[in-house]
């Protein structure tokens, strides 16, 4: 059943692999022996203390900190010093930040159709036209002609998700997407990324949202002090946490 | 304190206005015919004198025949400075082409050669000679400034190093010092019997010392580009080049605008400074008039006037700024 078999590889398709991982600043050092495997579509939730070393460890996915020791594969392509490595890996990988990082010059629309106009070189009126697809799933099409100064913050971290969109990445980060918007605002940023986990995107998401991890995520991983604590799905995670640290992080923040 | 102001005013303004307009004289041979024109010598301004030596002013000792090549490039000048000032312009791409290659049309309408009559740089002089310098400093220190400003902050060390140098020594040696240096030792280190042209030693100094303060300015506006906004550059995947034209520069240029624009008024002025090495802008081209005995002792008229010409340059380019900031405000 070699139909079968196919289907079965492309289900079971590896996005991320990270192997005996370790990364310092200087003298400290932040990620410990991470071993990590996300399979295509699979949505992971990670979370841990502040300084747990959660952020860092989905910026090494696309390099925006650079790792000293162990692998990290990205869909086929191993992250090294080579710049080609690392161009091909970020056109695959879109990130969302805390602070959204969008360019104050330029309009929503302008913010999302730069990346595929440039990188992608698709011809600018065809870009527009995908930024405005993407405006619309994000549900601020209206917004489109504004600047980023003059959009909440919840408007303002859609837009970022439709600017990541937009490059069509196979994989998206999300670096506590949600923390520095008021809490009227946190239901329409997750709102959108639960409609993007249920199409299907791989996903890690650096979160203490609990609502969103049990809604959508396959596994949550508990970080604490550079190091993967304990993984599990969300269920046993939330109900029955096996480790010490754990159950103590549960305990402050629920 | 209002009190106090209007009373200044009273008493300051009406004897200018009696002097500058009523009691002026727009029309004589020499200061001689203009001081009997009017009820005591010296009641008026003498504008005369300015009107007399306008064209010497303007054109200095470029020959009169070609003084049509000074005009044109003016025109040029301002054709050339519309597309990069507005942006709502048909065909603005191709009106940037022509302000790119502006420099260098004017350059080659000015000193000629190529079937045009050559015309020696020591005849240029007047307000053409502190446009020349102005224009060329403006024009060449904000890029070479910008590519500086990128260079010290450069992963490569060596990069780094020599552009550190540069703008350290530059700034470090006043302006004079370099156009003495342009004016004389520069021939030292050139082999014997090459001609260097004085006044292209001087643009280029001019240029160079604009430009180590243009890297420093705008390397403040680098700094103040929040970090996040390389991150999200490089995670679209933006390249290096692609990033900085794209979105850094365009943001620190903006915030850089009051200070290049300062740098620009102060550089506009600085040009005056070449006349110590003998070359004769306007202010230098007015003093030796000054000397002239049909005209002797109308200082005031002759100062007012390069005031003016002065303050009108640099008064437009900071009103220039004052609208782009304006018009670039974004709501952030």
């Amino acid at each position: 059943m070699p139909i079968t078999d196919n289907t079965k590889t492309s289900q079971e398709e590896t996005m991320i692999t990270i192997e005996s991982m370790h990364k310092w600043f200087d003298d400290f050092h932040v990620l410990k022996n991470i071993n990590l495997e996300v399979k295509k579509g699979e949505k992971v939730v990670i979370c841990g203390p502040s300084g747990s070393g959660k952020s860092t460890l989905i910026r090494c996915i696309n390099r925006l900190e650079v790792h000293q020791q162990g692998s990290i594969i990205v869909d086929g392509t191993e992250l090294t010093n080579d710049l080609k490595n690392i161009e091909i890996v970020r056109s695959e990988v879109g990130m969302v930040f805390q602070h959204f990082n969008l360019f104050p010059h330029l309009t929503a629309l302008e913010n999302c159709s730069l990346a595929p106009i440039w990188v992608r070189k698709t011809p600018k009126a065809e870009a527009e036209k995908i930024a405005m697809e993407y405006l619309e799933r994000v549900k601020i099409p209206e917004q489109a002609h504004k600047f980023p100064g003059q959009l909440s913050g919840g408007q303002q971290q859609r837009v970022a998700i439709a600017r990541s969109l937009c490059m069509n990445p196979r994989i998206m980060l999300f670096d506590e997407p949600t923390s520095a918007l008021d809490p009227e605002m946190i239901k329409e940023v997750l709102d959108v990324m639960i409609e993007l986990a249920e199409s299907g995107m791989t996903m890690l998401v650096v979160t203490h949202e609990m609502g969103f991890a049990t809604a959508v995520g396959d596994c949550v991983i508990f970080m604490d002090e550079g190091e993967i604590i304990e993984k599990n799905n969300p269920k046993d995670f939330f109900n029955n946490p096996q480790h010490d640290r754990t159950k103590l992080f549960l305990s402050q923040i629920l | 304190m209002t009190l106090l102001s209007f009373w200044l005013l009273y008493t300051i303004i009406p004897p200018i206005i009696d002097w500058a307009i009523i009691n002026s004289v727009w029309t004589a041979g020499s200061r001689k015919e203009c001081w009997d024109q009017m009820p005591t010598p010296g009641a008026g301004a003498c504008w005369a004198f300015i009107e007399n030596r306008i064209g010497l002013f303007t054109y200095g000792f470029y020959p009169e025949p070609l003084r049509w090549r000074v005009n044109l490039s003016f025109v040029l000048f301002v054709l050339a400075a519309i597309p990069v000032l507005t942006d709502k312009l048909p065909f603005r791409k191709y009106g940037l082409m022509y302000s790119a290659a502006f420099p260098f049309l004017v350059g080659w309408l000015l000193v000629g050669g190529w079937g045009l009559e050559p015309v020696d740089t020591d005849q240029f002089g007047g307000i053409m000679l502190t446009l020349v310098i102005g224009v060329t400093g403006i024009t060449f220190s904000l890029p070479i400034g910008i590519a500086l400003a990128l260079g010290r902050q450069s992963k490569m060390p060596v990069l780094r190093m020599l552009c550190v140098l540069f703008i350290e020594f530059i700034r470090g040696v006043p302006l004079i010092t370099l156009l003495f240096v342009a004016s004389t030792m520069l021939n030292y280190f050139l082999p014997p019997g090459t001609v260097f042209d004085l006044l292209l030693r001087v643009l280029i100094m001019v240029t160079l010392f604009a430009s180590a303060y243009m890297a420093e300015i705008v390397r403040g506006g680098l700094q103040a580009i929040e970090k996040g906004q390389h991150e999200a550059g490089d995670s679209l995947g933006l390249s290096y080049w692609q990033a900085q034209r794209l979105i850094v520069l365009p943001q620190a240029l903006k915030i850089a605008i009051p200070n290049i624009v300062n740098a620009f008024i102060g550089l506009y002025k600085d040009t005056t400074l070449v006349l110590i090495i003998g070359l004769l802008d306007i202010l230098g081209l007015g003093d030796s008039s000054l000397a002239d005995l049909d005209w002797a002792g109308l200082a005031n008229e002759l100062y007012l006037f390069v005031a003016l010409f002065f303050f009108t340059c640099c008064f437009s380019m900071s009103r220039y700024s004052l609208y782009l900031e304006k018009k670039l405000h974004t709501g952030h």
